[in-house]
């Protein structure tokens, strides 16, 4: 019974011991409640130099956390008990926040550098006047394909990705709607769909493809495409990137019958506890120097006209990485199809993971 | 009085039991009778019953039964070597080790191993028999759940075999019987509750395996865990990922119950 007593007495002493640690640690930066600045966002999708930068000037502390999908924020955000701040969702995510009154409307005067931001990415369909969100990073979805593994070809379309000489070569996003989106756009259907026998058409379509499919994964697609794993990839443009940036020897491509372009975007949840405070962050973000500086890091594409002139001419000059308005025109946004209808894209999806070779 | 103080001691006990045990398993029940769109409804165990549900649930039991029996081939043995040996502690702290790692390093270092460009595959190239895909198939999926699993198999068994009486086995051949004959009809007999934790340890989570499926197989291999995943991230359809996890619990519950009736008979 005495070392039970013991025991006990040693675990709770460790205990507060870390709890006594942790408050002496925080007390000792000097911040309190309305200091600190809780930002949400995927993960290393924000230069961690540029925190630092912005603690300094506005001396606050920013708390940054991560996640992995849209749909894991959304469920976060919905449940509530968290205060993040600042949140980056994409396009048709917000969407779906605005409709669930998880977001508050942003004060213009307090953004006075989103005069920087080019006016092709402001009043986008799921956000019309900017009212709630600001954009962040953009890009499309395309294909990416190691020439010298095959032989020097290229490629330039989704119908290439059925090609019999890429048996086992293609390496595919683990998310629904971008996958039967393939589908889609090979039948020359539109992206947001929801005509069931369109579906079906795209879903027997991708039956076809599994001989080439190699593996359906996630974000580890990245360092598989760079280390020649596999020498077909369907990525988003930024990942590409990066990609590139690892293995130069890859190229990528938007597909020529179209495909998904998308906007990341900064948003305040309406749970925000720091609402000043994210408001001098967004405004921080969009300053032409640190977008550039961000973009730099990140490697996708910024919509800040003006930070372009503080990047290389080589990258802004990049089609596939900032093609032209006559490209961009011609890709399609999603659209928030609701539950029932994801729900139903992801069904397809499921049965088209298990159909096998 | 003193049957009083013991009553008072089960009283965290038994609010732990009802918070964390009880409770969560009747939010899962109740969530599982609302569809999508939060209404009442029992639509989601009838679609259990839809091929494509059925398909996955009897892959998933395929491939935890195949895990589970690659385990045991490999652990008896194993745990049998290992009663042998003489710094017994310190081989099973090894064997202990890698569980302390983290378990998605283990299976990102896996990636790398398996890899067309990685160690095994530069050991096949060089016998001749090589480049080959091993990352993404069947075989790897099971390598890396075996390599998971296995300490949670070897320890339960290697603790039966501890408590194994030595002069049973010496009475075994002092009567005649062969070392075959003494492994089937004292060894193994006397061992059996080892191997019925083991199983329990490795088949049961074994069911409801996901991240690898996605990392070490590519999503070739699709299992009940999978689809829970799913459900509760992407689609958000609770009220199926709850169904099926419901159907999760009821399997696991009859492996239970089958495994230990045996013990009865006895």
């Amino acid at each position: 019974m005495k070392k039970v007593i013991q025991m006990f007495v040693a675990v709770f002493l460790a205990a507060f011991l870390c709890i006594y640690a942790t408050a002496r640690l925080n007390t000792f930066h000097g911040y309190s409640g309305k200091d600190i600045l809780t930002v949400y966002n995927w993960g290393d999708y924000l230069d961690p130099e540029l925190i630092a930068a912005f603690e300094e000037e506005a001396g606050m502390k920013v708390i940054y956390e991560t996640f992995e999908s849209n749909e894991a924020m959304l469920t976060k955000i919905a449940h509530g008990g968290n205060a993040f701040d600042v949140v980056i969702p994409s396009d048709y995510a917000i969407n779906k926040m605005k409709e669930q009154g998880l977001l508050i409307p942003l004060d213009h005067s307090l953004l006075p550098n989103l005069k920087y931001i080019d006016p092709r990415f402001l009043g986008l369909p799921f956000d019309e006047g900017n009212q709630y969100s600001v954009p962040y990073f953009w890009g499309t979805l395309g294909i990416i394909y190691n020439p010298e593994m095959l032989d020097g070809r290229h490629l330039n379309s989704w119908h290439d990705l059925w090609d019999e000489s890429l048996a086992n070569e293609v390496l595919l996003v683990d998310s629904a709607r971008e996958v039967i989106g393939i589908g889609l756009d090979r039948l020359g259907y539109s992206l947001n769909d929801t005509d069931l026998d369109h579906l079906h058409e795209a879903q027997q379509k991708l039956f076809e493809l599994v001989p080439n499919v190699k593996a359906i994964v996630g974000d580890e697609i990245k360092m598989l495409l760079a280390n020649e794993e596999a020498s077909v990839g369907l990525v988003w443009s930024g990942d590409a990137a990066l990609i590139i940036d690892e293995n130069p020897k890859l190229n990528y491509v938007i597909p020529v019958e179209g495909t998904n372009v998308w906007f990341d975007n900064m948003v305040i949840p309406a749970t925000a506890k720091n609402v000043e405070g994210a408001h001098m962050f967004i405004n921080f973000l969009l300053d032409p120097e640190n977008a550039a500086q961000n973009t730099e890091y990140v490697g996708y594409s910024t919509p800040n006209a003006a930070a372009l002139e503080y990047l290389p001419e080589e990258t802004t000059s990049d089609q596939r990485f900032y093609p032209d308005p006559e490209i961009t025109d011609r890709l399609e946004l999603y659209e928030n199809l609701g539950k029932r209808m994801l729900a139903y894209y992801n069904e397809l999806f499921l049965e088209f993971k298990m159909h096998r070779k | 009085m003193k049957s009083r103080m013991r009553n008072l001691y089960l009283i965290p006990y038994g609010m732990w039991m009802a918070l964390f045990v009880v409770v969560p398993i009747l939010l899962v029940g109740y969530y599982s009778l609302f569809d999508i769109d939060g209404r009442l409804t029992i639509a989601n165990y009838q679609r259990f019953f839809s091929p494509i549900y059925l398909g996955m649930a009897l892959r998933s039991f395929w491939y935890a039964l195949l895990i589970t029996s690659v385990s045991l081939l490999i652990a008896y043995p194993t745990a049998y070597l290992l009663t042998k040996t003489r710094h017994k502690q310190l081989w099973l702290l090894l064997i202990i080790l890698p569980s302390w790692m983290n378990l998605l390093l283990k299976t990102y270092a896996f990636i790398g191993i398996l890899g067309t460009y990685g160690p095994i595959n530069a050991v096949l190239g060089a016998i001749g028999m090589g480049p080959r895909q091993i990352l993404f198939t069947d075989f790897s999926f099971i390598f890396v759940a075996v390599y998971i699993f296995i300490p949670f198999m070897i320890l339960p068994i290697f603790s039966a075999l501890e408590e194994l009486n030595p002069s049973l086995v010496a009475a075994a051949y002092d009567l005649g019987a062969s070392p075959w004959v003494t492994f089937r009809r004292v060894v193994f007999p006397l061992t059996l509750s080892g191997v019925k934790a083991g199983c329990q340890a490795v088949f049961i989570p074994a069911l409801s395996l996901f991240m690898i499926t996605r990392l070490i197989a590519g999503n070739r291999v699709i299992t009940l865990g999978t689809a829970i995943e799913q459900h509760f991230l992407v689609t958000q359809d609770w009220g199926m990922g709850s169904a099926l996890a419901i159907f999760l619990v009821i399997a696991m519950g009859l492996t239970i119950i089958l495994t230990e009736s045996g013990k009865q008979v006895k």
